[in-house]
């Protein structure tokens, strides 16, 4: 399971100082901002804004243009199911049902006691072996109804 | 004596278990007490067989696969140290049929070095064609990448020389080279697998590049989703840098260059190349319009190359046997090899490096081997989500840029994804539309409005309202979005749709003349 921190803005500080030297650096600073606190903080903004010499609006804008980045933090575990065509063609629409109704939650929904959130992806290059899906980070293929029930399993405890 | 043996660290067998695979011959080897050297190597591209374990032997390495974390005690007891037989041994790998067909030159050393190795590299003909680059100059290895016939892989298939040529003489303080490594297309994974089996080869022909055109910055944009791809190349680039082959000075001669790996968030239109490089400097990924060309005004505004990693990958091979060599494979104005990805619900799936011209129903029933499934053939999707569905009477199509495109289909990206007969063509084209609308920059109003009316209409459809005025009005819809579109996502979603109901028009519950159409 992922370890986040609460959010601080001094620790902010430091982990956007880290990519400063960067040209371009404001996706590598959102993506490490994203992996400390488990998503992009409002609070962020601003800091950002100042930080590189642009508007707020701005800032805002790239935030919220990419599917990536999370307003709100997620639940405990995020259980991402392909929903790309070659998993649809190798039966992902079954097993993404299958995985709502165990859940008893739909994709981009979070279930009520706050420990998984089940979300769509769109390919993880892992087509040949379809279908695929990725938890917290880890990646598995050639999903069926048994080790797609292991891995609802695994995010549940 | 000390057991060799091969474990892909590719994301797809990692996927499939290989890290599970690896501790278990761990444990099996400690409890026999037999010292063994795990290799992590790239995948071979036989996908159905990952993971795919090779055990090195006198004799070669010889292969089992799937290989599962529970099979491990039965290859132990059945003597795959040596080779033995056993259900799951496939032999040589080199032999199998499936590598056996092929002409692997991108691909040549994936699946067979340990990537993380620049010796493992060097020792398989790498960096020869930097060596030579060298040698020649930017204005020669212009004129054999020219020779050689190379059309950028991205799916546009625009003659990488040329765009070269145009950034070389452009006047600028600073140029770079951008590789395209966002594969998002469904279907496609061939820039991942070379990234995760082979990044020297990306880092060298990102050299070439730098050298052919004065560039002295190279970036690597690819996708979030592919965590594994990133790690390997920021090792390699490490280790090439450790090594004087990226830096000041490169080995040594007096040009400099050097890259950096950066991560999308999710974004399928940052694959477009001016989306991307507005996504690199920190931006919304929208797309820009064109003039200024990126080749003039790229990067930070400046002379910029922005290829596929296939087509980057291609060109240490280009110049260390020369233009005219590459050329020799192909047909018609589409020259070389290109590692097709055979993907979907397909019994043996995989990556398939060969010279254009190739039938695609040849790729799909004698290589890939037909569904997964084991019921008949459909269609397939070639090129991502925004290519044609081929039915079953066009599997004579030949696997080049101009005889696809006659066909209002593409190659795109080289990714075939077969469907069997249960596929619902009415939800594939629904699908076309609904990717089209979550995925829009939002910059012009026919793709940006089109697709979620597309949407809409596809719905009616289903419903079964209305049906023949609803696909008269879609047919409509897909024109002006083909017509109105800035860039090829909203241009090309009407492909997939069209195609879908001009093929399939008894499932859209429309009438004949749809048919006669075509
Ligand atoms: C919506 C969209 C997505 C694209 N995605 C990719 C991609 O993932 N990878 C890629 O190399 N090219 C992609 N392209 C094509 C690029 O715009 C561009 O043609 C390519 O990077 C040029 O490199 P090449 O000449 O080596 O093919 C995409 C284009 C569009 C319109
Ligand atoms: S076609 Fe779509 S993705 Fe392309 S520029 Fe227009 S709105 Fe953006
Ligand atoms: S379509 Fe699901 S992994 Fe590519």
């Amino acid at each position: 399971m992922p370890h986040y921190e609460p959010w601080s803005e001094e620790r902010a500080r430091t982990v956007i100082e880290e990519f400063s030297h960067l040209e371009g650096p404001l996706m590598p600073m959102l993506h490490a901002v994203q992996e400390t606190f488990g998503h992009v903080p409002d609070a962020i903004v601003p800091m950002l804004a100042e930080k590189l010499n642009v508007s707020r609006a701005e800032v805002h804008g790239v935030v919220t243009f990419y599917h990536d980045f999370r307003h709100e933090p997620a639940g405990r575990h995020v259980l991402k199911i392909c929903r790309a065509e070659a998993c649809q063609a190798a039966g992902g629409d079954a097993l993404t049902a299958h995985a709502e109704h165990k859940l008893g939650c739909k994709l981009g929904e979070t279930t009520a006691d706050g420990r998984v959130t089940v979300e769509p992806i769109y390919c993880l290059g892992l087509c040949a072996t379809a279908p695929s899906a990725m938890l917290d980070g880890k990646i598995v293929a050639r999903l069926n109804e048994r080790r797609l029930d292991a891995l609802i399993l695994e995010a549940q405890s | 004596m000390t057991l060799r043996i091969y474990v892909p660290k590719d994301a797809c067998a990692i996927a499939c278990g290989a890290d599970e695979v690896v501790e278990a011959i761990q444990a099996a080897a400690l409890a026999r007490r037999q010292p063994v050297e795990i290799i992590r190597n790239g995948s071979r591209g036989m996908l159905w067989l990952e993971p795919l374990v090779e055990v090195v032997t006198p004799e070669g390495r010889i292969g089992y696969g799937p290989v599962g974390a529970e099979d491990v005690e039965s290859l132990f007891a059945a003597g795959f140290q040596e080779g033995g037989a056993h259900a799951l041994r496939i032999g040589k790998p080199e032999e199998h049929p499936f590598m056996a067909k092929q002409t692997r030159l991108t691909f040549a050393r994936c699946g067979i070095i340990d990537p993380a190795s620049y010796s493992d590299y060097r020792a398989h003909g790498g960096y020869k064609g930097l060596e030579r680059a060298l040698a020649l100059g930017p204005v020669e290895i212009i004129e054999e990448v020219k020779k050689s016939g190379l059309r950028g892989r991205g799916g546009a298939g625009f003659p990488t020389a040329i765009k070269w040529k145009t950034v070389a003489d452009a006047k600028a303080d600073r140029k770079y080279i951008v590789c395209n490594a966002d594969e998002g297309d469904s279907g496609t994974f061939a820039d991942r697998m070379i990234m995760e089996g082979d990044p020297f080869e990306l880092i060298e022909g990102m050299t070439i590049a730098g050298i052919a055109v004065g560039a002295t910055k190279g970036y690597v944009y690819t996708r979030s989703e592919y965590p594994h791809a990133i790690w390997a190349m920021e090792k390699a680039i490490a280790a090439a840098r450790a090594h004087g082959m990226l830096g000041v000075n490169i080995a040594g001669s007096q040009y400099s260059f050097d890259m950096e790996v950066r991560m999308g968030a999710g974004a399928y239109v940052c694959g477009e190349e001016t989306a991307l490089l507005d996504s690199l400097e920190g931006k919304r990924g929208t797309v820009r319009a064109k003039p200024p060309l990126p080749a003039h005004k790229g990067l930070f505004q400046k002379p910029t190359v922005i290829n596929n990693v296939l087509s980057l990958t291609a060109v240490p091979h280009i110049l260390a046997d020369g233009g005219e060599f590459y050329a020799n494979f192909g047909m018609g104005r589409s020259r070389g090899t290109m590692p097709i990805q055979i993907a979907g619900n397909i019994k043996y799936g995989g990556l398939f490096e060969t010279a254009f011209g190739i039938p695609l129903g040849e790729l799909i029933n004698d290589i890939g081997g037909g569904t997964a499934t084991g019921k008949p053939v459909k269609a397939a999707q070639v090129g991502g989500p925004l290519g044609a569905y081929v039915p079953t009477w066009q599997f004579d199509l030949p696997f080049d840029y101009e005889a696809f495109a006659a066909k209002d289909a593409l190659i795109g990206h080289g990714g075939i994804v077969v469907f069997d007969e249960d596929a619902d063509m009415k939800k594939m084209a629904r699908f076309a539309m609904e990717f089209c609308s979550v995925e829009s920059c939002g910059k012009c109003t026919p793709c940006r409005i089109g697709s979620t009316r597309g949407v809409e209409l596809m719905d009616r459809i289903i419903a079964g309202e209305r049906v023949e005025a609803n696909l008269a009005t879609l047919t409509d819809l897909c024109q002006t979005m083909k017509l109105g579109s800035l860039c090829a996502l909203g241009g090309f979603t009407p492909y997939p749709v069209l195609s879908a109901m001009t093929h399939f028009p008894e499932e859209f519950g429309a009438p004949r003349r749809l048919e006669a159409a075509e």
